[in-house]
């Protein structure tokens, strides 16, 4: 679980911003058109109420006559009813802007983020992305359609209340527009202030829940350690610091409602005497004031409503930005329109003129540094890599030993120099049909929720149910199938975590076989796998590497020992290369590794 | 069912403990508040009636007697602002209620928060490991964040809109009562058709909208899945396909929302339409009654005031009550955390030195549900002394140093450990584990600081001491090539320790404990074989009298221990000095064989193979 802390833009409204999210408006144009139209009816007809009561004083209640009573009953109840229709239709159609504009930004930003290179992934983790796609769009989409709601029918509201008023009598009108100005600057002001306490609450949220995280996972280590005591006083600190940020919010809006209230009712009171007054003197009819009345109450609501959703619309901006910035990030790794034109992208791949691939790989004058890093850690790096060849590179945790699977790969490319596949540069020919010839199976092997037929379907998704069970026989991956009650429509339960690593890894090894892949890329587990699994997995990676080229990323001697070619990666640089004999002669590096590895293997194999 | 909800209450009756008083004040606040809120119409109507129009005050006899009305009359007249002026006052008035009522109420709901908080953090530290290993994170984290969250929402607005809401009903259905029983009759009539009308609703949709949210959900996991597994996406060229089913999942999303919002949209309008009408049936009588003369134009005016101001509240509350089962579900989530018992120690534990031996007498252990891991284990560990324990992944050796601190403790006639004599069960836990040191194979480290994980233990270590014993751990240097060093927060992006380098820092932060006993689990496993003798070099200068006991795979990391221990399926397989096991033709001599020799072996090897 990861908890971010979210910059906040602070600036005004900048529709250079908004701007940037026309075209996404834009196939809703005529649903957003219709809203304004129904918001501007619906507001007109919140006008016409009071007037309503103004005509019953006036009208029945000061003649004494119920004549045309049923009228006026039919009259309103048919606004009613108009009214309800309204509702009823905005608020569906706003709600179908709304999921459409968020299910436009979500599919735009999750199509932008297969294009995206595994380097932006290395810098931005997963937590952050999803916020991304999931969270800021849902807001675009809500303000975009509610947001509009709100404005129009609050400043249509408004406008027609004053139009109504100064026709009703314009002196009057002016006493209550005297307090408006008041109310918005107020409410402006307060908004603000409290849309700073909800981000301060957003993150001592993040914090709260890290610091229960913590609290968690680190119990074992708190326990050993005797630090209970010393972990409540620091969340402590955290949670007083939660209270008191909740309280300022409380107290803003303690201040801020009944200051609202007060100058609305200095409205009413200023209505009451003036009025009152004009009433007295027979300038102004009872229904009327009472009609004043009412608008004075019920005017600054919508006052509110207005300087409440423009600060959210300044707030929005800040999502905005941080969606468009994930959709405007240039993807790294492009094929040429050339490519594209002859091999088709990744999306319509055009198979016909593909080429069948041998597997000769050859890094010529390859350089390279990480997109993120200052320091080449590859420089004027040649290997030839004929097809069927296995190649195992070794080293300690974190060594860089990924960084040639990832060039061969083209998860990224070299910085200068060229990977030549069958003696062509890779860059001549499509991303897809690259990746179309490469099996990978990872170090913890990454399953879909799904069922173990989906799962090992992934590898060839044209594959018959036949095809999948003899790659899953020829990988041993059927003895999982054996341990699960639906066979191989179990589900594996979400990243596969119904299977354990090294079952996880003969349903990725059947996967990758089924793809039946000329290049094989193995990042070999590290973690320990019971006994009979183990020699399952062995078996199975002996399977694999028939006849492909291969790159393994090796930690069991027995996959180093049947390596044609070892490179040995120390800080990033391969230190030494050759076959076992070789580098064991040498007395260097690799023999080092070797031997511990040797001691740990081997007092595993009498212990047990 | 009451016996359900009986411990849930009990549950917030617990954290309000001392609080009530707040909830007391802010409801008669608010109470206050109401009140005045209804004097403003109260005023308009005097005004209307009495001193515009010609009809007598008709005022609380109360006052009637003090105040000589026709003078107070020509006054008001006279000037109008008077009126307008008792609007002000009751506005501040009622203001003032608001502020109070806000603010206290928050104090006293948010400080129960805090306490809950507080004291589930407190509680999940303090709950034995057994409950941990047992329970998941991310659930117990959820019932900690989104349901206390729920949880705090009702106590610091529903409960109170509920109460004011019913005191709003029945103060404003009383007042209106008094002025004309026909209209108030109508008015009430549609109360509890408005508050059934959305409480069934929200009922009902209920469903829908968990549905919608688990929609989200699959959404939510599918994305969060394919971007952790995007290598894989990648190598076998699956883009479109992943797309295809973002699309689908995207899809179902929105359409459920979109036709949640026909509901939704049917719901608002039909509630406009009731309340809507419920006003005009209002309006209507309330006209006929007038010029009947059954009530005064200002009664009219008053009566209609009070009825809108009644019909939000009470639209509101209907959705309060069908969301209060929510609550009760989060209160009973809670609720199970806190009944799990946490580890007490017996007030009459005692705090022994622990520089004594270490005896483990006949200790069986098996964990619930599974196959003994330790049979009849019997041996001592002298004080002062180098232990070390060779044994196979479910050996069963780490088992025996959690025993050891008591993060399980043994059952009755499962054997005892003893310390000094002491068994350990009649020793305080904290003071037990704070002189045991522990270095586990995967350390955890917290995200803080390397200086401040390091100083765990003593916070107020000086730098001297922090960095002698990160020396001491091989790790000082590896320290200082980060960019900020001690400074460095442990798992900020960016920055990741190695496996050897978090090893070393625990190691480093366990030597700050300075006790009398510690055990290195496997924890040189990820460090290569040159640091692993630098290390136990610096720690044999710096160990003083410790009992160290040390659980390796590797002979030379334990051939210089006093004592040497081999596990092997729970049992006891050998145990002596390096140079009486080397002598035994048993499991230990044939590891030392293999790993001493290695380096001829691993040479010959290849060329005979």
């Amino acid at each position: 679980m990861a908890f971010y802390e979210e910059t906040q833009s602070k600036k005004s409204l900048d529709i250079k911003i908004w701007a940037k999210m026309l075209p996404f408006f834009k196939p809703y144009r005529w649903l957003l058109l219709s809203i304004v139209l129904l918001m501007l009816g619906s507001a007109g007809i919140d006008v016409i109420f009071p007037l309503f009561q103004r005509y019953a004083v006036d009208r029945f209640i000061m003649e004494g006559s119920l004549s045309q009573l049923g009228f006026f009953i039919a009259f309103y109840a048919a606004l009613v009813l108009i009214q309800t229709g309204i509702v009823i239709v905005f608020s569906r159609q706003a709600m179908s802007v709304e999921m459409q504009v968020g299910r436009d930004l979500k599919r735009a930003s999750f199509v932008h983020l297969q294009k995206l290179s595994l380097s932006f992934y290395n810098v931005n983790s997963v937590g952050y992305l999803l916020a991304r796609v999931m969270s800021d769009t849902g807001r675009i989409g809500s303000m975009i359609a509610w947001g509009l709601v709100d404005i129009l029918w609050a400043l249509a509201y408004v406008v027609g209340v004053f139009i109504s008023m100064f026709l009703l009598n314009g002196k009057l009108a002016l006493l209550i527009a005297v307090v408006v100005p008041l109310i918005a600057i107020l409410t402006v002001f307060f908004q603000n202030k409290l849309l700073n306490n909800n981000r301060r609450i957003r993150k001592m949220n993040s914090r709260i829940s890290g610091a229960y995280n913590e609290g968690i996972v680190g119990a074992k280590t708190s326990k050993t350690l005797v630090i209970e005591e010393k972990n409540l006083r620091e969340f402590q600190k955290e949670s007083k610091e939660m209270y008191q940020t909740m309280l300022h919010g409380y107290k803003l809006s303690a201040i801020y409602i009944p200051s609202i209230l007060f100058f609305s009712s200095i409205a009413t009171a200023l209505v009451l005497a003036r009025g009152g007054y004009l009433v007295m003197n027979q300038a102004l009819q009872f229904g009327t004031f009472s009609a004043f009345i009412s608008y004075a109450v019920g005017i600054f609501e919508p006052i509110q409503q207005l300087a409440r959703t423009f600060s959210n619309v300044i707030a929005t901006q800040a999502n905005i930005e941080r969606v468009s910035g994930l959709l405007e990030k240039p993807e790294e790794i492009t094929d040429t329109p050339e490519v594209i034109e002859k091999y088709g992208d990744s999306f319509h791949p055009k198979k016909e003129n593909w080429e069948p691939i041998k597997g000769d790989i050859e890094f010529e004058d390859v350089s390279f540094k990480y997109p993120d890093g200052n320091e080449y850690v590859l420089e004027h790096f040649n290997l030839k890599i004929p097809a069927g060849t296995n190649v195992a590179i070794v080293g300690e945790t974190g060594a860089g030993k990924s960084t040639l699977v990832n060039l061969a790969c083209r998860f990224f490319e070299p910085t200068s120099g060229r990977v030549l596949i069958d003696g062509r540069d890779y860059r001549e020919r499509s991303q897809l049909w690259l990746h179309s010839n490469i099996g990978y199976v990872l170090q913890n092997p990454h399953l879909f929720s799904g069922t173990l037929r989906e799962n090992i379907r992934y590898g060839n998704l044209e594959a018959t149910d036949e095809d999948i069970e003899r790659v899953a026989k020829s990988v041993s991956a059927d003895t999982v199938v054996a341990n699960l009650e639906n066979g191989y429509d179990s589900d594996v339960g979400e990243g596969g975590d119904c299977l354990s690593t090294g079952e996880k890894q003969l349903v990725s090894f059947a996967r990758a076989v089924l793809a039946d892949p000329r290049i094989f890329v193995l990042d070999e587990a590290t973690s320990s796998i019971d006994t009979q699994t183990e020699q399952l997995i062995q078996n199975a990676i002996g399977n694999l590497l028939k006849n492909r080229t291969s790159f393994l990323i090796a930690h069991r001697l027995s996959t180093i020992r049947q390596a044609d070619l070892i490179l040995v990666v120390k800080d990033g640089r391969i230190v030494e290369q050759g076959t076992h004999m070789e580098l064991m002669k040498k007395r260097g590096a690799y023999f080092e590794l070797y031997s511990k590895q040797f001691a740990e293997e081997a007092a595993m194999q009498v212990l047990r | 069912m009451i016996q359900q909800k009986f411990p849930r209450v009990g549950l917030l009756l617990r954290f309000s403990k001392g609080k009530i008083h707040y909830f007391v004040i802010a409801f008669i606040a608010s109470m206050f508040g109401t009140v005045f809120d209804f004097l403003t119409p109260q005023v308009i109507r005097i005004t209307v009636d009495s001193v515009i129009g010609d009809k007598p005050f008709s005022l609380p006899a109360f006052f009637a007697e003090k105040v000589d009305l026709n003078a107070v009359r020509e006054l008001f007249r006279t000037n109008l602002l008077w009126c307008a002026g008792f609007i002000l006052l009751f506005s501040i008035l009622s203001g003032l209620c608001t502020y109070i009522r806000i603010t206290i109420n928050a104090k006293g709901a948010e400080g129960m928060i805090r306490r809950m908080r507080d004291a589930l953090y407190s509680h999940i530290q303090k709950l034995p490991f057994r409950w941990h290993v047992r329970h998941q994170t991310g659930d117990i984290i959820q019932r900690c964040t989104m349901d206390v969250d729920l949880i705090r929402n009702f106590i610091a607005n529903q409960f109170l809109d509920i109460i004011r809401t019913i005191f709003l009903i029945v103060f404003a259905l009383s007042i209106m009562f008094t002025m004309n029983v026909k209209m108030s009759l109508t008015a009430l009539v549609f109360i509890p058709i408005i508050i059934a009308y959305s409480g069934i609703f929200y009922a009902k949709i209920g469903k829908k909208f968990k549905v919608a949210d688990e929609a989200e959900g699959e959404l939510s996991a599918g994305v969060q899945e394919n971007l952790t597994g995007v290598r894989v996406v990648r190598a076998f060229g699956r883009e479109k396909y992943e797309i295809d089913r973002f699309d689908e999942k995207n899809n179902r999303f929105s359409n459920l929302w979109i036709k949640l919002g026909y509901v939704l949209g049917s719901y608002w309008g039909i509630g406009d339409l009731i309340t809507g009408l419920q006003i005009l049936t209002i309006i209507a009588l309330g006209t006929v009654e007038t010029v009947h003369g059954n009530i005064t134009l200002g009664e009219f005016l008053v009566f209609i005031s009070y009825n809108t101001t009644l019909i939000w509240p009470i639209r509101g509350l209907g959705r309060i009550l069908s969301e209060m089962s929510k609550t009760g579900v989060s209160l009973s989530r809670i609720n199970y955390i806190f009944q799990a018992e946490e580890e007490r120690d017996n007030p009459d534990d005692i705090t022994p030195p622990l520089t004594e031996d270490i005896v483990f007498e006949h200790v069986s252990y098996t964990y619930e549900g599974a196959k003994p891991v330790l049979k009849n284990i019997d041996f001592t560990i002298r004080k002062g002394s180098t232990f070390a324990i060779l044994g196979g992944t479910g050996s069963g050796k780490s088992t025996l140093m959690h025993l050891l601190n008591r993060l399980y403790d043994l059952p009755d006639g499962c054997g005892r450990i003893t310390i000094g004599g002491v068994d350990i069960r009649h020793i305080r836990r904290d003071w037990l584990r704070g002189n045991i040191g522990m270095v586990l194979q995967e350390p955890f480290l917290f995200s803080k600081t390397i200086r401040e994980n390091i100083a765990v233990c003593c916070p107020e270590a000086s730098e001297e001491d922090i960095r002698r014993m990160a020396r001491v751990a091989c790790v000082d240097r590896s320290i200082l090539n980060f960019a900020n060093g001690y400074d460095t927060i442990v798992g900020e992006r960016g920055v990741t320790l190695s496996g050897g380098q978090k090893q070393r820092v625990a190691i480093a932060r366990m030597l700050m404990q300075k006790a009398p006993i510690m055990i290195f689990d496997d924890s040189l496993s990820a460090v290569d074989t040159e640091t692993d003798s630098q290390i136990r070099r610096a720690l044999q200068d710096n160990l003083g009298d410790s009992t160290v006991i040390l659980i390796s795979h590797r002979i030379t990391t334990l051939m210089q221990a006093d004592q040497i221990l081999v596990m092997e399926n729970g049992q006891i397989e050998e145990m002596g000095t390096h140079e009486q096991l080397v002598k035994q033709d048993g499991i230990y001599k044939k590891i030392y064989d293999i790993q001493m020799n290695q380096q001829d072996k691993l040479l010959t090897e290849k060329e005979g193979e």
